[in-house]
């Protein structure tokens, strides 16, 4: 019983806000131009359906894009940086000056390099999100217990071996929980990006509604914005667990 | 007859941004080949940093350490090591927990994937005789800490080392669990025969065990005494409640207690 309503609860909630904000909408009459109601932005996906699925399928896809060269880049430099602490002590402070660098900026310089298009919203996308991955997987390489690496070094293992027995295996919960956050970064990047300097995407998409007054199909954009946030996000989760039970099992928890 | 470690006027110190630590001060004993050394003394006396030296991990500051009459520089390549906390890798099986040690040291390491049944079987063994049948493809968190540290001792002798180091292996245990793997220890050293070195603060434990206990003072760590413990072996845990086992108790307690008011 309690079990159903667990499972059910997600998407009770969910219906619960649409309803209320329905409510609110038409019983407080706000301007539609201010915050349209439910039935008129569901009323704007369904007369825009085309466009709509168009443009989130190219965010969805630059985000995948950016995200993927951010995982291989993220993993390797995440490896190098663990790999050694002066490298560690030497490459940190850069990093996390890059990292504080708000991104909007960075997209004016891009779109001089590659001009307006898919390839500055990837690229934001990366920027944005190999940060958690190359930290998280620094940390799973560069926090192996002590006494574990003197059990190992004293049977002769080198450094090589310790990290592929044991460094490389130990870093995949932190792995995992760091794609979780990064695949929501790459999508801020994708629509950040989108919504400066890009002839698609849902960000292209909304800039472009806002302009035309069609709030309702602006809040459309934001909704399926939302969707497929939450369903890269629910991919990750699942993929975390799925593939790093003994983490959750064994007392060692990752970083996330 | 040469002794297999010989541990000659080693000094350590650490040096630290904050001062140094002279954590071992002119320390020597030695051990034959099939020894059972206790090592006991006041905590932060160096007891750790001496199984360091001993496994080549950390260079003497002064002095030397030999094994097998060699003068150990680096790191041994073949000693079996098991500490208070068991460290398992939570990701692997039991089974190939113990077997962690046949994929990296020779000759092992290049016949492992082609004779991995064989070490199978070896380590599925060593595992029974720990008590632990049964529990090959179990993962460490459904094992006891108890368990957990058989599995341990198993990772530390699958590869039949000449040496085996054990830093406090049973502190974290429950006293009914301890004296269970005390009795598990016993029993492996008397089918196997490696030398031991067995860092430990429990004094009933060093002599319930050993053959020679070295007493270590308060830093920096010297030897202030040895003991040879010549109960007959096999030894009963019956043994726990002799008098001339009290008595030998008692006398290394009074010894730390002096060493750690110097
Ligand atoms: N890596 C290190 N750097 C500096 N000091 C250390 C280090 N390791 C141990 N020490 C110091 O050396 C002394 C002996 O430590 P240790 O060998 O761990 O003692 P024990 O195992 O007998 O408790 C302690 O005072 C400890 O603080
Ligand atoms: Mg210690």
């Amino acid at each position: 019983m309690t079990g159903t309503a667990e499972r059910l609860s997600p998407w009770l909630f969910t219906i619960a806000m649409f309803l209320i904000w329905e409510a609110v909408c038409r019983f407080a009459k706000i301007d539609p131009f201010i915050l349209p109601a439910p039935s008129e932005i569901f009323a704007a996906m369904n007369q825009y359906w085309w466009p709509l699925a168009k443009n989130s399928f190219v965010t969805l896809w630059t985000t995948m894009a950016g995200f993927a060269l951010a995982v291989g880049f993220g993993i390797v430099l995440g490896l190098v940086v663990g790999w050694s602490r002066t490298i560690y002590r030497g490459l940190y402070p850069v990093l996390i000056g890059f990292n504080s660098v708000p991104k909007v900026a960075v997209v004016p310089i891009l779109v001089i390099w590659f001009g307006i298009g898919e390839i500055p919203a990837i690229l934001t996308a990366f920027l944005i999100s190999f940060f958690p991955i190359v930290v998280n997987v620094a940390t799973g390489l560069s926090t192996i217990e002590p006494e574990l690496e003197d059990v190992l070094r004293a049977l002769g293992a080198s450094k090589l071996d310790i990290m592929l027995k044991v460094g490389i295996p130990r870093t995949q919960p932190y792995l995992f929980g760091a794609l979780k956050v990064a695949i929501t970064l790459a999508f801020v990047g994708t629509v950040v990006s989108e919504t400066i300097a890009a002839n698609a995407g849902l960000g292209f998409l909304m800039v472009q509604a806002g302009s035309n007054f069609q709030m309702p199909l602006v809040f459309a954009g934001l909704l399926l914005l939302a969707a497929e946030g939450i369903v890269m996000y629910a991919v990750f989760a699942y993929v975390e667990v799925h593939f790093t039970k003994w983490a959750h099992r064994s007392s060692m928890s990752a970083a996330g | 007859m040469t002794a297999f470690v010989d541990i000659d006027d080693v000094t350590l110190v650490y040096k630290g941004a904050t001062g140094d630590v002279h954590a071992l001060d002119r320390l020597g004993f030695s051990l034959e080949k099939g020894d059972f050394a206790a090592v006991v003394g006041p905590s932060g006396c160096g007891k750790s940093s001496l199984m360091k030296l001993v496994t080549g991990l950390l260079p003497p500051d002064f002095g030397t350490i030999k094994i097998a009459g060699e003068t150990v520089t680096g790191p041994v390549k073949m000693a079996g090591m098991a500490f208070q906390n068991p460290n398992m890798l939570p990701w692997r099986s039991v089974i190939d927990n113990v077997m962690l040690p046949l994929e990296i040291v020779q000759p092992h390491r290049s016949r492992f994937r082609a004779e991995k049944e064989r070490y199978r079987e070896q380590a599925t063994r060593l595992l029974a005789t720990v008590g632990l049948d049964g529990f090959a493809d179990r993962y460490p968190w459904e094992l006891s800490g108890g368990m957990q540290q058989r599995v341990s001792l198993c990772r530390a002798l699958i590869h039949q080392p000449a040496l085996l180091m054990l830093d406090e292996p049973f502190a974290a245990l429950d006293a009914f669990t301890r004296e269970e793997l005390w009795c598990v220890l016993r029993d492996l050293w008397e089918e196997i025969r490696f030398t031991v070195i067995l860092v430990t603060h429990d004094l009933r434990e060093a002599v319930f065990l050993a053959d020679y206990i070295h007493v270590i003072s308060a830093r920096p760590g010297r030897l202030v005494m040895t003991k040879t413990i010549d109960f007959p072996r096999p030894r009963s845990l019956d043994l726990l409640f002799d008098k001339d086992f009290a008595d030998i108790v008692h006398e290394l307690r009074a010894k730390i207690g002096e060493v750690r008011k110097s």
